[in-house]
């Protein structure tokens, strides 16, 4: 399951950039903190976690079902 | 693997998130490589100290749970040569930046390594003073923009990787926040490494630096790390790229280990 907190995320969008699979994916939606946050998408995720090594705001969570 | 939810609620202070550095700012990662370094060598905070200058790459350690000493610009090493020295026990790691470790700097940077003190310091290289607004940094690159070279640099810069192989330490590491297993790992090797060890991370101030050399894209800024640099083994290939990887990894005699063994000698 891959989760993002709304309270971390900066919006930095590396882990889309990171992600070798598209689970992730830049949204054009802006939240109440004005951060956009990526898009998951859970069935292409590879659990390879980079995108949780690369956050620099510890706000994605990959963790097993 | 630790998840990030983990990794926080375990070492970083909570008070203090979410962090105040600027989003994509590359010192996150460098922190995140670094606790998951340290949670994967099972090392005990209590026996750590994390000893940083002045910077925005030095306010890393205000985040870790554990002992840390915010100290002067350009005297972390000072002041970690200091703790190491009074106590060789503990495990010392430095935060520092490009400013902080070769500018203001420069001088305890050499001389900690010329004598080989055990400390493992994490130098972050993001090309500018991000913390005052962007000045130009000793590593700044040619033709950059700064605060203080608003038509392009023309002084040439320190290799900070090189630097630290010529000043001889005994392990040197040169990696970027696009790259963070590899960062992770070598933040591992230097933890273990009993002398002077130096991790160089090329990481974005997309703020300071980035902002004012026209890149305002992230994705743009991440791929420049990937694109511009290139592993050691292809180095040669590659003339125009920023080498990483493993640059240096010797035996050498650390400086507590010599000093315990004078006074042994000496002692009557
Ligand atoms: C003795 C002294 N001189 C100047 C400053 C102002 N100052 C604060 S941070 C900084 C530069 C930091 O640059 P760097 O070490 O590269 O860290 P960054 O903020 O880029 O991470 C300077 C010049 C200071 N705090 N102390
Ligand atoms: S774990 Fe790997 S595959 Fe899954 S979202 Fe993160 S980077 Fe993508
Ligand atoms: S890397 Fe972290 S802070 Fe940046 S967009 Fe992804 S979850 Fe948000
Ligand atoms: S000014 Fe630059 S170095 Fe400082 S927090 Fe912002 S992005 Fe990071």
């Amino acid at each position: 399951m891959i989760r993002i907190s709304e309270e971390y995320c900066k919006g930095c969008g590396y882990c889309v950039f990171a992600c070798p699979t598209d689970a992730l994916k830049i949204s054009n939606k802006i939240n109440f903190r004005g951060v956009s946050i990526p898009l998951i998408d859970e069935k292409a995720c590879k659990m390879c976690r980079l995108c949780e090594m690369i956050c620099p705001d510890f706000a994605i969570v990959v963790e097993e079902e | 693997m630790i998840s990030n939810k983990e990794l926080h609620d375990k070492y970083i202070k909570k008070a203090m998130m979410p962090s105040i550095l600027c989003a994509g700012c590359g010192n996150g990662t460098v922190l995140n490589a670094t606790l998951r370094a340290i949670d994967v060598l099972d090392m005990d905070l209590d026996n750590m100290v994390f000893v940083s200058g002045i910077g925005c790459s030095s306010r890393l350690n205000a985040y870790i749970n554990a002992d840390a000493l915010h100290a002067t610009h350009g005297r972390a090493l000072a002041f970690a040569t200091g703790i190491k020295a009074g106590n060789p026990k503990l495990d010392v790691v430095v935060f520092t930046g490009d400013g902080d470790c070769a500018g203001i700097g420069g001088n305890h940077f050499i001389h900690a390594i010329r004598r080989n003190i055990g400390l493992t310091v994490i130098a972050i290289n993001n090309y500018t003073y991000g913390m005052t607004g962007g000045q130009m940094s000793p590593t700044t690159p040619q033709k950059s923009i700064s605060t203080t070279s608003p038509y392009g640099a023309i002084d040439h810069p320190f290799d900070l990787a090189e630097l630290a192989k010529a000043a001889g330490a005994p392990y040197v590491a040169r990696w970027t926040i696009a790259h963070p297993l590899q960062l992770q790992r070598a933040i591992k090797k230097g933890l273990k490494n009993n002398g002077f060890s130096f991790i160089e991370v090329l990481s974005p101030c997309p703020t300071s630096f980035w902002r004012r050399n026209k890149v305002r894209n992230f994705e743009t800024i991440y791929n420049w790390y990937k694109e511009n640099t290139v592993t050691i083994k292809k180095a040669k290939e590659h003339p125009d790229k920023i080498p990483i990887g493993e640059l240096k990894n010797i035996d050498k005699d650390e400086w507590t280990d010599l000093w315990k063994s004078l006074v042994s000698e000496v002692r009557i």
